[in-house]
């Protein structure tokens, strides 16, 4: 008999639901918090105007805020702000 | 989570300062911290919360101390286990009690290992599975919420997890799903 039957499998698939979103969001967001990037990020999700103009030039917004706009810094907001 | 990137390799972005393979790690392992939490350790909401933000923030400042990258799931699971004695034994401090290490919980953290595995190999299955899969399983929806999200009848959505979970049991056997077959 196999390790897994198809019960087993759906017992062992149950022993793993999603942690809260916004635990992870927070846990994602680490390195932003410690660029200082956390107040530009609630601020985008407070305000729709303001995210739509920083989504659009996310490299200058970086900019303004002393931080050198990596790809993957960008990328990793971008796919933020996507959520 | 994606399976086409090894831990080792998302590890070494990681390091190397990418923050789309922090966003990532972080999305991996997530279900593993949290269930070490709340299923091995019972701790409440808040506990669990502080325990899961602790244990990445750690692992953020400690990540370049991991000597076999590839081991980060273990020593994840470690870092877990010790942040939640520490909380469990700052309760017992107030409300004194014999042992803080919940009965079993060496046999939950082996079972959750396992069900890692398994989730792995959920995340190499094709998408249409993994999605019904871990709707019905792990988020607890049933066949009506499943078929009224993704347009499909309920019997249609039975028969998809029948046929899924038989898939992937034939990977787990260490023979690859016929991708017709599900």
């Amino acid at each position: 008999m196999s390790r897994y039957d198809e019960t087993r499998i759906g017992e062992l698939l149950r022993r793993l639901p999603p942690a809260p979103d916004a635990w992870v969001r927070a846990a994602q967001e680490l390195p932003l918090a410690r660029l200082g990037l956390e107040d530009l990020v609630r601020r985008a999700e407070e305000d729709v105007e303001f995210r739509t103009r920083l989504v659009a030039d996310l490299e200058a917004a970086l900019r303004e805020e002393g931080v050198e706009p990596d790809p993957e810094l960008v990328e990793a907001l971008r796919r933020r702000f996507q959520q | 989570m994606s399976s086409e990137v090894t831990d080792a390799a998302l590890v070494a972005r990681c390091r190397a300062g990418d923050h789309v393979a922090w966003q990532e790690l972080v999305e991996r392992f997530s279900r593993y911290v949290y269930a070490i939490s709340v299923q091995a350790f019972r701790l409440g909401h808040h506990d669990a919360e502080d325990v899961f933000q602790e244990v990445f923030a750690r692992a953020y400042q400690q990540l370049h101390k991991l000597r076999d990258d590839d081991a980060i799931r273990p020593w994840l699971g470690q870092l877990t286990r010790r942040l939640c004695i520490d909380k469990l034994r700052a309760a017992a401090r107030e409300a004194p009690v014999e042992d803080v290490d919940p009965p079993g919980a060496d046999d939950t953290i082996a079972e959750l290992d396992e069900a890692f595995a398994v989730r792995e190999a959920l995340d190499a299955a094709p998408e249409h599975c993994r999605d019904v899969l871990d709707r019905f399983f792990c988020r607890d929806e049933s066949y009506a919420t499943i078929g009224a999200e993704l347009d499909l009848p309920a019997g249609t959505i039975a028969s998809r997890i029948s046929r899924c979970l038989a898939g992937l049991r034939k990977f787990l056997e260490g023979k690859k799903p016929a991708p017709s077959a599900v």
